[in-house]
């Protein structure tokens, strides 16, 4: 099992050292700490295991060290930035490993952007020594990359010429459409196994700027203060990330808030999410208080880390329906202290954690369905989960010896732009494209406790079902869901759940499903006569020339 | 050495152009006039990084007039900004073939296959930054020269790397398009040392501050620039083979001025110790007031050298070094003289590793494992060097024996960059090592003792009284010829 629990006191890949408003997050990864036998991650390469610590630190960075503006990222070794994911991993990686691979590493770079855009948490690379393929990828996440003009430090995307696949974590797209490296150039510089260094690299706006070894840590303090002035980030004291409690027993997984049942023979997880109580902080300062034991934050972290254990760990369990539990008025007050306080920086990261938990949601390639039942709390921030789903169902009217309240949506002011998805409109704007009266329809009705009928009505579920008919209706589209095939139902979710306009992320997501997964199962990459188990062999690849 | 016909001699030296060469660059305009616009840069390194103080002075050198390797040198007086560096290449074989490698057997590349372009730049850059590194690390001996022979050697060791670095950037102007420009620009942009823009290599950017070093440098060192010279005469790429071969015949001489020259210490030091009664090498305060080197110090100095040396020839498993072999772009020692198939896809190699806290022999694939073997070769050769300088202090009658450290001795990459270990290969901690560590590579002391010898000699026939004279001079001259006629400005 994959366990994506981990701490400071225990990284084995990364060191942290704060210093004020700055703070180095030093890559140093020690070869023998690969997750899977038959590699050795030299060069600062990384496997999941190395990118499970650094999403770590991340969080732990925006959450336990508000006072931090700026991290430097840089490599504790000596003449290598970082070499990039591990090539003998992926090339003795399933194929299923290397995409969930991919996909964390991208929301683990997705998730630093953020931190920049959305918490004021700004990332500096010192780039020394190379930074090739990943290590690359890892630094165009960052605001800046300062890159060492010492002859010897280059920046380079050698997937092509080396490995004959693609950058597999925004790389291209980065190149393109965030560094704006003109088009031709990003064809020269993505065919260049040797990379580009000094004065070519900032002329070509692959890096930000170049220093000589004498002035290099100047430079980058220089530049960390430029950044750190940009920086809202308020100081004070943060909030500790107490580890989770989880227990795996059997086929469930219990944490807190969240509980998961698999049925192995339907092939299918049931997550159950337990909504907040009564008793709930009424500002930031109470919140801030109860720490780790806040609920939208403890829901949060547990979520997470079901969601990618699901992930990794259960590939066979190909649907996941969620449900809920609780009182919606109490989720919606605490939607609405929320709203209140979100100026307040640990509110925010609150928020912006949330989001990301629901986006991780949005590009998990297993079918997602939501049953809205009796006794169950879709509402507000919980609601977005239903949104995020290939189908909602929804149980209309009484259910017959239940006592238990009837099955309500209720929208709280969050789930109108609060929680963006890739596409960068909310999930409720995304799921109303065609028609954004039913958006402002919606938004009237904030607060409301919405019947089945009535939800069914204004389109905030697939269907609403009876007591006569749910039990049916809804075994049959799960017994019909996992009938499919998996592949193309990876491929359907993938396309319908992003209506609406193309962003970075999304060109990102939707180029590594289609282009490099796509390029990762071809013989010219993983045959045996491929570039990728032909690497390191010294043995040169053998293509089929045949263009598709 | 007069040669003002234009029209090219195919062998021949032509000296009609402002770069003597044998390739006919009469006839290619457009990399003799890169190499014109490349060479002014290159006489403003020589003056500004090349021997210091020596530039008006008449060497007797010798300079290649033929490729002929019977009698290539013509031996004469120059001064060195005077000295005609040139593109020499070994003779071409219309036959040579690929010999190894994916693409063995055919036709040797006369131009860079694409698909190499990265790989052989790169293999050629690396070459080429160690010559002018060398120059610049031996640039401030010449002040304590121990006669006038060995300041000849120095230089003439000089020049001709000098002649090595031209030698690839030819290659890189000729083959390499714009990029090819750019490295050959870059070359004279590093400098051994400078934090800045160091020279590529660890060993590279290590100072030589005495003559000690220069010998030891120039054998093992050297050595494994042999080494890698005659694994890059290999290559399948022809031009590079060429330009190697060619260098090997005046690595030769370097490597001669290394091993002549400790011997001669060696000599000095235990003639000394005779005279004088002393039996116990190790009674170093005994030896040194003699003003000779004692044993034990040179033993320092060799381990010093010889673990810098090993680090240069890489990580011993190495996808690199596979890759290069598999292109055909670089081969092993004496690569046609090996019985094998040549292309090692199914190969293995014996790989000393340091697994689960021991130093041990794993088998490795034979093709990741070639710079353990070429590393495994160049300590064959070494040891054959230092077999005949123990023969030197066996004559003596003096009780004593240079050795070879540990391959796991004092290492900053590879396997045993990560461990510490004795000269005899035992393991032991970081602490322990530090302890010990003025017993087995040289102390601050040490290389202060060394300092308070290294004077100037430079009468004619005289001899620093740490070194013996050779028991020949250079071009069957005597020990007391005037091999460098100083001008002092």
């Amino acid at each position: 099992m994959i366990d994506f629990l981990t701490s400071p006191d225990t990284y084995r890949h990364w060191r942290l050292n704060f210093t004020g408003e700055i703070a180095e997050l030093m890559m140093d990864v020690d070869e023998n700490g690969g997750l899977f036998d038959g590699y050795q991650l030299k060069l600062n390469s990384y496997d999941l295991g190395v990118d499970i610590e650094l999403s770590d630190a991340l969080q732990r960075l925006r959450f336990e060290h508000p006072e931090v503006k700026v991290v430097i990222l840089k490599s504790g070794k000596e003449r290598v930035f970082c070499a990039g994911a591990n090539i003998r991993m992926l090339g003795v990686a399933t194929h299923a490993h290397k995409v969930n691979f991919c996909k964390f590493t991208n929301e683990t770079r997705n998730g630093m952007e953020d931190a920049s855009e959305h918490s004021g948490l700004r990332f500096l690379c010192a780039v020394r020594g190379t930074a090739a393929g990943g290590g690359y990828e890892l630094a165009l996440a960052c605001d800046s990359i300062l890159l060492a003009d010492d002859g010897n430090s280059t920046v380079s995307l050698p997937e092509v010429p080396l490995l004959a696949v693609l950058p597999g974590t925004g790389g291209l797209t980065r190149v393109t459409d965030k560094r704006k490296v003109r088009r031709d150039r990003a064809d020269v510089f993505s065919t260049l196994e040797e990379g580009v260094k000094g004065k070519r690299a900032v002329d070509w706006r692959l890096v930000d700027a170049v220093a000589p070894n004498s002035k290099f840590d100047a430079t980058v303090a220089d530049m960390a203060k430029t950044l750190a002035a940009t920086s809202d980030r308020p100081g004070g004291l943060g909030v500790a990330l107490t580890p989770l409690v989880r227990d795996i027993s059997g086929d469930a997984i219990a944490y807190s808030l969240v509980r998961v049942d698999i049925d192995r023979d339907a092939r299918r997880a049931t997550i159950a999410i337990k909504g907040p109580g009564a008793a709930q902080p009424a500002n930031a300062a109470e919140v801030q208080a109860q720490g780790a034991d806040f609920y939208l934050l403890k829901l949060a972290r547990e979520l997470d880390d079901a969601i990618v254990h699901l992930r990794f760990n259960e590939l066979d369990i190909g649907t996941w329906v969620f449900r809920t539990e609780g009182d919606p008025a109490h989720m919606i007050a605490l939607d609405d202290m929320l709203a209140a306080h979100q100026s307040h920086w640990l509110v925010r990261e609150i928020l912006n954690f949330w989001k990301r938990v629901l986006k991780r949601i949005d590009v998990t390639s297993r079918s997602l369905a939501a049953l809205v039942q009796p006794g169950s709390c879709f509402a507000g921030s919980l609601a977005e989960i239903a949104f995020a789903c290939d189908r909602a169902y929804m149980f209309s009217g009484e259910m017959k010896g239940d006592n238990r309240p009837e099955a309500r949506m209720t929208l709280s002011g969050l789930n109108f732009g609060r929680y963006p998805m890739s596409n960068g409109l909310s999930r409720l704007a995304t799921r109303f494209l065609g028609e954004p009266q039913t958006l402002e329809s919606a938004r009237a009705l904030i607060g409301k406790q919405l019947d089945g009928f009535d939800s069914d009505k204004l389109g905030l579920v697939t269907e609403a079902f009876d007591d006569v008919d749910w039990d049916d209706e809804v075994r049959i589209f799960l017994e019909e869901r996992a009938s499919f095939s998996p592949d193309s139902l990876t491929g359907l979710e993938a396309n319908l759940r992003f209506p609406g306009p193309e962003t970075m992320e999304t060109k990102i997501f939707g180029r590594l499903t289609a282009w490099q997964n796509w390029i990762f199962q071809r013989p010219n990459a993983v045959g045996p006569e491929g570039a990728l188990k032909r690497y390191g062999s010294g043995v040169k690849a053998a293509f089929d020339k045949q263009r598709v | 050495m007069t040669n003002s016909s234009a029209a090219y001699v195919d062998g021949a030296v032509d000296y009609s152009t402002n770069i003597p060469n044998n390739i006919g660059l009469v006839n290619d305009a457009r990399v003799l006039k890169a190499l014109e616009q490349w060479h002014p840069g290159y006489l403003d390194w020589w003056n500004q990084m090349g021997p210091e103080g020596f530039q008006a002075s008449d060497v007797y050198l010798r300079t290649a007039v033929s490729i002929d390797p019977k009698g290539w040198a013509q031996f004469g007086y120059v001064k060195m900004p005077d000295y005609r560096w040139g593109i020499l290449l070994a003779p071409q074989d219309p036959n040579r073939l690929v010999n190894f490698g994916a693409s063995k057997g055919e036709k040797a590349w006369q131009d860079v296959p694409g698909e190499h372009r990265a790989s052989l730049r790169r293999l050629i850059v690396i070459q080429g930054d160690t010559e002018p590194a060398s120059v610049e690390q031996q640039r401030h001996l010449g002040a304590t020269a121990p006669s006038l022979y060995d300041l000849r050697n120095l230089f003439q060791v000089n020049v001709e790397e000098g002649r090595h670095l031209w030698a690839m950037v030819y290659l890189l102007q000729k083959f390499f398009g714009r990029d090819g420009r750019e490295e050959a620009e870059g070359l004279l942009q590093r400098r051994s040392g400078d934090p800045d823009k160091p020279r590529m290599l660890g060993a590279f950017n290590e100072a030589t501050p005495d003559w000690l070093s220069f010998f030891m440098f120039t054998f093992f060192t050297d050595r494994d620039g042999k080494m890698q010279l005659e694994s890059l005469a290999q290559s399948g790429f022809d031009p590079l083979s060429r330009s190697c071969r060619f260098m090997l015949t005046e690595e030769a001489h370097h490597m001669f001025v290394g091993e002549t020259g400790i011997g001669r210490v060696l000599e000095r030091t235990c003639e000394a110790m005779k005279k004088a009664g002393i039996e116990d090498p190790h009674d170093t305060a005994k030896v040194r007031a003699l003003g000779v080197i004692d044993l034990p110090t040179i033993q320092k100095k060799a381990n010093l050298h010889f673990s810098l040396s090993l680090d240069l020839f890489g990580s011993e498993v190495s996808t690199n070094a596979a890759n290069f072999y598999n292109a055909g772009l670089k081969g092993r020692f004496m690569e046609t003289k090996i019985d094998d198939d040549h292309v090692l896809t199914n190969a293995t190699y014996p790989v000393l590793k340091f697994v689960d806290g021991q130093i041990r022999m794993v088998d490795e694939p034979a093709l990741t494992a070639l710079n353990m073997r070429l590393r495994d070769d160049y300590v064959k050769d070494c040891q054959g060097g230092v077999g005949r300088w123990n023969k030197v202090i066996e004559k003596t009658g003096v009780n004593f024996q240079l050795k070879l450290p540990s391959v796991a001795f004092h290492r900053q990459i590879g396997e045993f960059a990560r461990v510490e270990a004795s000269p005899d290969g035992k393991l032991m901690t970081e602490a322990d090592w530090i302890r010990m560590r003025d017993q087995w590579l040289p102390s601050s002391e040490d290389g202060e003792f060394i300092r308070s010898l290294m004077r100037p000699c430079w009468e004619i026939g005289q001899y620093a009284p740490w070194i013996a004279p050779p028991k020949v001079g250079i071009d069957s001259k005597g020990a007391d010829f005037e091999y460098v006629a100083i001008h002092r400005a």
